[in-house]
């Protein structure tokens, strides 16, 4: 069955699990040390929504405490966006991470939140649907779209005693309010101390955090903790934490994991986003896989894609023993095909993080193109490339479920110079649906589309690890109508 | 991570005249036929083992971790390779042609290099197989060509980069890889250099986990490594490239795994094994000058000249071949 039309629909939503405690984020190393980065968000809240468009109500179901972690980098250059998806109570909300070194008050910047939604409906796994053409000559279509959303929120304040720090072996090397966070750059000696430290001022950090801080404190690292000033939270207006960006130079180009793992009760997900320049990126310390792509589903996937996802997602992790990094999508900036999403624009990119755009291009910056990519009129050939073209800027996702035993390290990267693009994709195709009495070739296509729907209920029973009766059943096929054996059809044995 | 492209000697032989003939070496154990005498039966030749472990990791890599490598670029990195071989074969007038380490560079770079086109790879097999060539120390050469290639091909071939996360940290894979991979660095009598590459490497890699505080977890998943194996027993421990005695070996070894330490844990490079070999590779000549010894030959043909048996006085591993012989 050839597709002949074609319709987007596409659906992020990644993820999964309620029970993040502790969100973790990124890194940040100078001078050749090493540099992470944690969020710890302490009483984990209920799991809400995740940005995303579902096409089902199902996916109301579908915790989303993935933490996002967005990377631009560019040489040694570094920025890093993280996302706050802390919807407790402000006062319980703290924000740890290991930095090389002091941040200036410059390097700290506060974020725009629908910039990660911008880029996670950009990249997220998508459904595609076409249309089977008549047998007989004439084709029909049609096409769809949607989008959905999320939030969040959270707060809290305090103040610091410096007399009290230097007992403890932690110093306050700098300390100022960005946006609605207050923030404290401190080094220690002994993670004891910086434990103890965090827990007198009032920082609801899990049990157990000071073995994990260890290895950071033996690096030379300093800790930038953040919290929620309530009087500036107030100012902004905002129901929710805007997220926090850093802007550093190191060589080291990874995330840390340890830290976030201190109190999870179980695997914790974490979505990066990386932007670079040429080409795609991998984990240097882990596998880096791509999560299967391309397969034709039966139709009812379109009502619960949601579910579908998580449950690929789930079994591909589990095939993999939970020891590798799953890469969801891999795009030049400049375009997609077919767009989940609209590409970011060079002013949303640089939002993220995106330095170097505009690097070449002594008039500043170009006035936002419109990239969005009009929909294909009937008939028309699908996927045209936007006008715009090609970006200086690729994105890789990157999507990890990881815990303590089989992600012992922190997670390492490197720029490929690979430009291949890749993205997580699953087609539905939509039968013709004239009558098998319409002509002479009908009775063909309808016996050949029966054929292709067990396939794809056997497809979907494979990739997600579901019970091929059930799926047969939804597909509205019956249980009998697995796929026959090679054999059936050689002796023409049964009905097809 | 990789194999060591093992080669001939191709280096122009000055003094010596043709190339193998006449090597001295105590290694006679690897002494095969002469090549013109016709099929070998069994592969005195390490490099047939060799030949056979790497193709299967090949092709385990294809169809189990999903090398992002098309056919096409393993068929033109193998042709460029044999053809550069048989050209430089013809000019430099080498006695006695193989195309065995030609295949083994070929196999070495198809394993770790990866490109976004079809003509890096082979090109980069080109300049390994020229390298032997051309880059000549004392009728040795100075880098192992698989090395050298991939090394090149990062540094000026565009759309070139190395997977070393390809093979992930799997306990199943790390047992198979030391088994195979001992067994061939034992054939060519150069276990005492994977050996001790290991022991200093992962020895520094354990300090750092245990100055640091962290788990040890960490250690054993870097003790895994895919990458790290396929390096020690199939790169680091090519007897072509390697110093010629023992002590030489232990040396070099000690620095390459410095070197890859500082890279990685002090630069935060990547491919920071690749490159403590690369750079590392002059030394060699100083550690032969050290400690001279004779020089190993895969087919050194007729065992004439000053072929011994017995023990090698210098590394007391016994030489069953020569005794034969």
């Amino acid at each position: 069955m050839v597709a002949m039309e074609s319709a987007i629909r596409t659906q992020p939503q990644p993820d999964l699990r309620a029970h993040a405690a502790i969100a973790r984020a990124s890194v940040a190393p100078l001078f050749g040390l090493v540099a992470a980065a944690l969020l710890i968000f302490c009483n984990p809240p209920q799991a809400q929504a995740f940005c995303g468009f579902y096409v089902g109500r199902a996916d109301t179901q579908l915790y989303n405490h993935a933490s996002q972690v967005v990377m631009a980098r560019d040489g040694d250059r570094t920025v890093l966006s993280l996302m706050n998806d802390y919807e407790g109570e402000p006062s319980e909300f703290a924000l740890v991470i290991p930095v090389p070194t002091v941040l200036q008050q410059g390097q700290i910047h506060i974020g725009n939140r629908e910039l990660f939604q911008r880029i996670d409906s950009y990249s997220a796994p998508r459904l595609v649907e076409y249309y089977d053409p008549s047998p007989c000559p004439l084709p029909m279509s049609e096409m769809m779209q949607r989008s959905a959303n999320m939030a969040a929120v959270a707060g809290m304040a305090d103040t610091v005693a410096k007399a009290a720090a230097k007992a403890l072996g932690v110093s306050i090397e700098a300390q100022y309010t960005v946006g609605e966070y207050d923030i404290v750059i401190l080094s220690a000696r002994q993670s004891d101390g910086l434990e103890t430290w965090l827990v007198r001022n009032g920082y609801k950090i899990p049990p157990g955090l000071a073995p994990a801080l260890a290895p950071y404190i033996r690096q030379g690292m300093k800790f930038f903790v953040a919290r929620v000033n309530l009087k500036e939270r107030q100012r902004t207006g905002l129901s929710y934490l805007r997220p926090i960006q850093f802007a550093f130079e190191s060589p080291k180009f990874m995330l840390p994991l340890r830290l976030g793992m201190v109190n999870a009760k179980g695997p914790q997900d974490l979505i990066v986003y990386v932007l670079t320049r040429e080409g795609r990126v991998e984990t240097t310390d882990y596998r880096t896989v791509k999560m299967p792509s391309g397969m034709d589903v039966p139709e009812f996937v379109q009502g619960e894609f949601g579910r579908f996802y998580t449950a690929a997602f789930d079994q591909q992790v589990k095939r993999d023993e939970m020891r590798t990094v799953i890469t969801e999508y891999v795009w030049n900036m400049g375009w997609c095909d077919p767009c989940a999403a609209p590409p970011l624009s060079r002013e949303e990119l640089r939002g993220l993080g995106v330095f170097w755009l505009d690097e070449n291009n002594p008039d500043g910056p170009r006035p936002p193109v419109p990239m969005i990519r009009p929909q294909p009129p009937t008939g028309a050939q699908p996927f045209p490339l936007p006008a715009p073209g090609p970006l200086q800027a690729i994105l890789t996702r990157l999507h990890v479920r990881y815990s303590a035993a089989t992600f012992p390290e922190d997670l390492v990267f490197q720029q490929t110079q690979d430009q291949e693009n890749f993205q997580a994709r699953y087609v539905i195709r939509h039968p013709w649906t004239g009558s098998p009495q319409a002509c002479a070739a009908a009775p063909q296509y309808f016996a050949e589309l029966h054929r292709r729907r067990r396939t794809e209920a056997a497809t979907l029973a494979d990739l997600t690890g579901w019970d091929l009766a059930g799926v047969l059943r939804q597909a509205g096929l019956q249980p009998g109508d697995g796929p026959q054996p090679w054999w059936h059809r050689l002796w023409d044995t049964g009905a097809d | 991570m990789a194999p060591r492209a093992i080669a001939n000697a191709d280096c122009p032989s000055k003094a010596r005249g043709a190339a193998p003939i006449d090597d001295p070496s105590p290694r006679a154990c690897f002494r095969a036929a002469p090549a013109a005498s016709g099929p070998r039966v069994l592969p005195r030749d390490p490099r047939i083992l060799q030949i056979v472990l790497l193709g299967m990791l090949l092709a385990a890599g294809a169809y189990l971790r999903d090398f992002s490598l098309h056919p096409a670029q393993i068929a033109l990195t193998f042709a460029a390779a044999f053809a550069a071989q048989r050209l430089l074969d013809r000019l430099t007038r080498k006695s006695a042609p193989s195309l065995r380490s030609a295949a083994i560079t070929a196999l070495s770079l198809t394993l770790l290099l990866r490109a976004d086109n079809l003509w890096a790879m082979p090109a980069a097999a080109a300049l390994a197989i020229a390298s032997k060539f051309a880059l000549c120390v004392d009728r040795k050469h100075l880098f192992n060509p698989a090395n050298f290639g991939i090394v090149a091909a990062l540094a000026l071939l565009p759309g070139t980069w190395i997977s070393a996360g390809q093979w992930g940290s799997d306990v199943t894979l790390a047992g198979w890889m030391i088994v195979a991979g001992m067994t061939v660095a034992n054939r060519a009598r150069r276990a005492d250099m994977s050996l001790s590459f290991l022991l200093f490497y992962l020895g520094a890699l354990a300090a750092r986990v245990a100055w640091l505080g962290q788990r040890w977890n960490v250690w054993t998943h870097q003790l895994t490594s895919g990458a790290l194996l396929l390096f020690a027993f199939f790169m680091i421990s090519d007897p072509m490239t390697t110093p010629d005695d023992a002590r030489g070996r232990v040396v070099h070894a000690a620095v390459v795994a410095a070197i890859a330490y500082a890279w990685g844990f002090g630069l935060f490079r990547t491919n920071a094994l690749l490159w403590a070999l690369f750079v590392s590779a002059p030394l060699v000549a100083l550690w032969d000058a050290i400690w001279p010894a004779p020089r190993f030959d895969w087919t050194p043909a007729r065992p004439r000249a000053k072929t011994q048996g017995g023990i090698d006085g210098r590394n007391g591993i016994r030489n069953p071949d020569a005794a034969a012989a």
